[in-house]
């Protein structure tokens, strides 16, 4: 059969104009750039045929492609300062990013702990840097759309290496704040590498102003190498009219400790891919998420873990809270290699639904080819308990309070995981916020 | 005025009647017992005073010092004084004992006008009454009924009870499953609250728990209605006669 070319759409077309007008101002890395615009120009966007892409038609809820977000100005700074408060008590390095870019002057590089290195991705690009030539688009090889048009447009973002042994104990946050009041596209890029035995935890936050018109296309190249203990965190609250579309890729060396947590409380439409892979045996990882979803918020969680080598356990927890007319997506697949004997990997997902006319779509796969694991999932979708509501009630408590409990205790059992106590509380009292907002 | 007063009540849950004009008077101080067979009503009647919501009154009425509550939600009724014990206590992972517990209380309290209690205050009446019921604090940083033992769930249930202080304790099969020494102590804790603004009433459908928490009066409720009332006496004898005669009386009467 000949094969189809779809009529490239207004997005389409205008992604094609920005790429024309921007690719020589773009910072280094052109082969790899022009390689990748190729790869989305053949496909153009992903839409429900796609299968990866079936619930969140990006082809269809893209109806343009804004310009590439232009140098913040004062206010937008300003505005950013207040980004990321809901850590402000975790006392973590703050890395700050404003419509895309570095802003040094609202970024803390002082004092930085030994064996620790951060600099710019813009300047790394431009600089042809030794780190992020060796591993960027490297760290987890995909062909998804998303992470193309990622590459072709990456501006700024962060490159952070941790030497051999070392432990960082401050959090490092990375501050992405969409603050400008212009519709604009945002492409950031960072590369995080661990080395052998490091310990490092680094957060993310993403958001923006209410009632601008934005899209954010996000990526984070992580690469854990042996020994290392790393936990991850990603809080998306971005503004209310705002597409984001996030891709973690991450390799996951031998004997590791790797734990990561998406949480997603904002944005009109997001989409959280995890493209994870244990390259190295021994090695244990915690992957949650909660998103709490209202009004036609559109939130889709796509997860794949890779277990390419033997002896290794994961546990993917993720529960989505849909009210209003909202829906949430989880697709989650676990893949066992031929010889990743022993493994051992748990993946549940659950739907709590408050409203008729909320949907949650939920989409567990494995594809097991080793014969010697132990593999299950379980997805569940459904509303309040009545017998739970019942026993609340008649113990005096009102039906709303009663209602925002068992709500917090839905979305508690994946956040109480995070081992880090003051990340932990800021996520409950989130939630919290979240269900007070709802009355 | 009695404590509670339910005159002809009638209920049906999906279509099915269950109580067929049940009459019954509790005056303050007094603790109730009602006795019956399997399917007789008895977790029926407790659920309709405490206002879940599946059963339907069709008739009726049940005034808690001769105030209508059937038309109140089961918090508003809480909030007046109507506790229902529970004969099988839900568990609820993710919500911490103590949690609940505070939330029920000054939930309570701020209905009635009250001032939430501090902290300490709270810790302080918790502590209490549970050692009183040799319930220990670790239990009560788990989740609700969470890896409870049956005979630690029933007395979670009282200790609830004696934290929220209710007017109108209503308790549904209180020693089902319990062995003779949580038997003695889920009384006692009963025990304990009776006075004379109080007023209980007791389900069960053994004498067992009877000969623990003495009861002013005893009924026997067959086919949804009180066939016959009594002294304490009157468990006794059902003990030995069992309930065989009163669901043919209950027939007769139809």
């Amino acid at each position: 059969m000949a094969e189809l070319t779809l009529m490239k759409n207004t997005a389409e077309q205008q992604l094609a104009a920005e790429w024309q007008a921007a690719k020589g101002k773009l910072p280094g890395a052109a082969p790899m750039r022009a390689a990748a615009f190729e790869r989305f120009s053949a496909v153009g966007l992903p839409h429900r045929r796609i299968e990866e892409w079936k619930y969140t038609d990006l082809r269809a809820l893209m109806r343009d492609a804004k310009p590439l977000a232009i140098p913040p100005d004062a206010a937008a700074k300003a505005r950013a300062k207040e980004a990321g408060a809901l850590l402000a008590d975790i006392g973590s390095r703050r890395l700050v990013f404003v419509d895309g870019a570095f802003a040094p002057e609202l970024s803390d590089l002082t004092k930085l702990e030994t064996g620790l290195a951060i600099r710019p991705m813009a300047q790394a690009l431009a600089g042809s840097d030794a780190l992020a030539t060796k591993h960027l688009g490297k760290v987890f090889a995909t062909d998804d759309v998303a992470v193309a048009l990622n590459t072709a447009f990456m501006g700024d973002g962060v490159v952070i290496h941790v030497a051999a042994g070392a432990a960082v104990e401050r959090p490092i946050h990375l501050v992405f704040a969409a603050s400008g009041d212009k519709p604009a596209a945002l492409f950031t890029r960072s590369l995080i590498v661990i080395e052998k035995g490091a310990r490092a935890m680094i957060v993310e936050s993403h958001e923006g102003t209410e009632g601008r018109d934005y899209q954010s296309n996000t990526a984070l190249e992580l690469k854990v190498a042996d020994d290392a203990h790393v936990d991850h965190i990603k809080i998306t609250r971005e503004g209310d009219k705002a597409l984001h579309v996030s891709s973690l890729m991450a390799d996951v060396g031998a004997h590791a400790r790797f734990n990561t947590f998406v949480f997603n409380i904002g944005g009109a439409v997001a989409r959280n891919q995890l493209f994870l892979r244990f390259s190295g045996e021994g090695t244990v990882a915690n992957i949650r998420g909660a998103s709490l979803l209202k009004g036609r918020q559109h939130a889709d969680t796509t997860l794949v873990m890779d277990h390419a080598v033997a002896n290794c356990q994961s546990r993917e927890v993720f529960k989505t809270v849909l009210d209003d007319e909202s829906r949430g997506i989880f697709q989650g697949k676990i893949i066992v290699r031929p010889h990743a004997q022993k493994t051992d990997a748990k993946m549940a997902s659950h739907a709590l639904l408050l409203s008729e006319d909320a949907e949650a779509d939920n989409k567990p796969e494995l594809e097991i080819y080793a014969d010697d694991v132990q593999c299950g999932h379980g997805a569940t979708a459904g509303d309040l308990d009545e017998d739970l509501l019942f026993y609340l009630k008649a113990r005096g408590i009102p039906h709303a309070e009663a209602e925002a409990l068992l709500i917090q205790a839905f979305v508690g059992e994946a956040i109480e995981g995070i081992e880090h106590a003051g990340l932990r509380e800021a996520l409950i009292e989130a939630v919290a916020a979240w269900l007070k907002a709802r009355g | 005025m009695p404590l509670l007063e339910i005159k002809n009540l009638h209920v049906e849950i999906d279509g099915k009647k269950i109580l067929n004009g049940l009459d019954l008077v509790v005056n303050k101080g007094e603790v109730q017992a009602i006795m019956g067979p399997n399917g007789s009503g008895k977790s029926t009647l407790a659920h309709v005073l405490a206002g879940k919501a599946e059963y339907e009154v069709t008739e009726g009425e049940v005034l808690l010092d001769g105030e209508n509550v059937l038309e109140m939600q089961p918090d508003e009724r809480a909030a007046k004084g109507v506790f229902l014990a529970f004969q099988y206590p839900i568990e609820i992972p993710g919500v911490a004992t103590m949690t609940f517990l505070r939330t029920a209380l000054n939930a309570q309290r701020k209905k009635r006008g009250e001032a939430e209690l501090t902290t300490p205050d709270f810790m302080k009446r918790v502590r209490e009454q549970a050692g009183k019921l040799a319930i220990n604090m670790d239990m009560l940083r788990r989740g609700v009924n969470v890896g409870f033992s049956g005979g630690e769930k029933k007395r979670n249930e009282i200790l609830q009870m004696a934290l929220l202080e209710p007017r109108l304790a209503v308790l549904d099969e209180t020693d089902s499953g319990l062995d003779i020494d949580a038997l003695k102590i889920v009384a006692d804790g009963v025990n304990r609250l009776r006075s004379p603004e109080r007023g209980f009433v007791v389900i069960t459908h053994y004498q067992r728990l009877l000969d623990y928490i003495v009861p002013d009066i005893v009924h026997v409720l067959s086919k949804g209605r009180i066939v016959k009332t009594g002294g304490k006496e009157l468990a006794h004898e059902l003990e030995a006669s069992g309930y065989a005669q009163f669901q043919e009386a209950a027939v007769a009467a139809e």
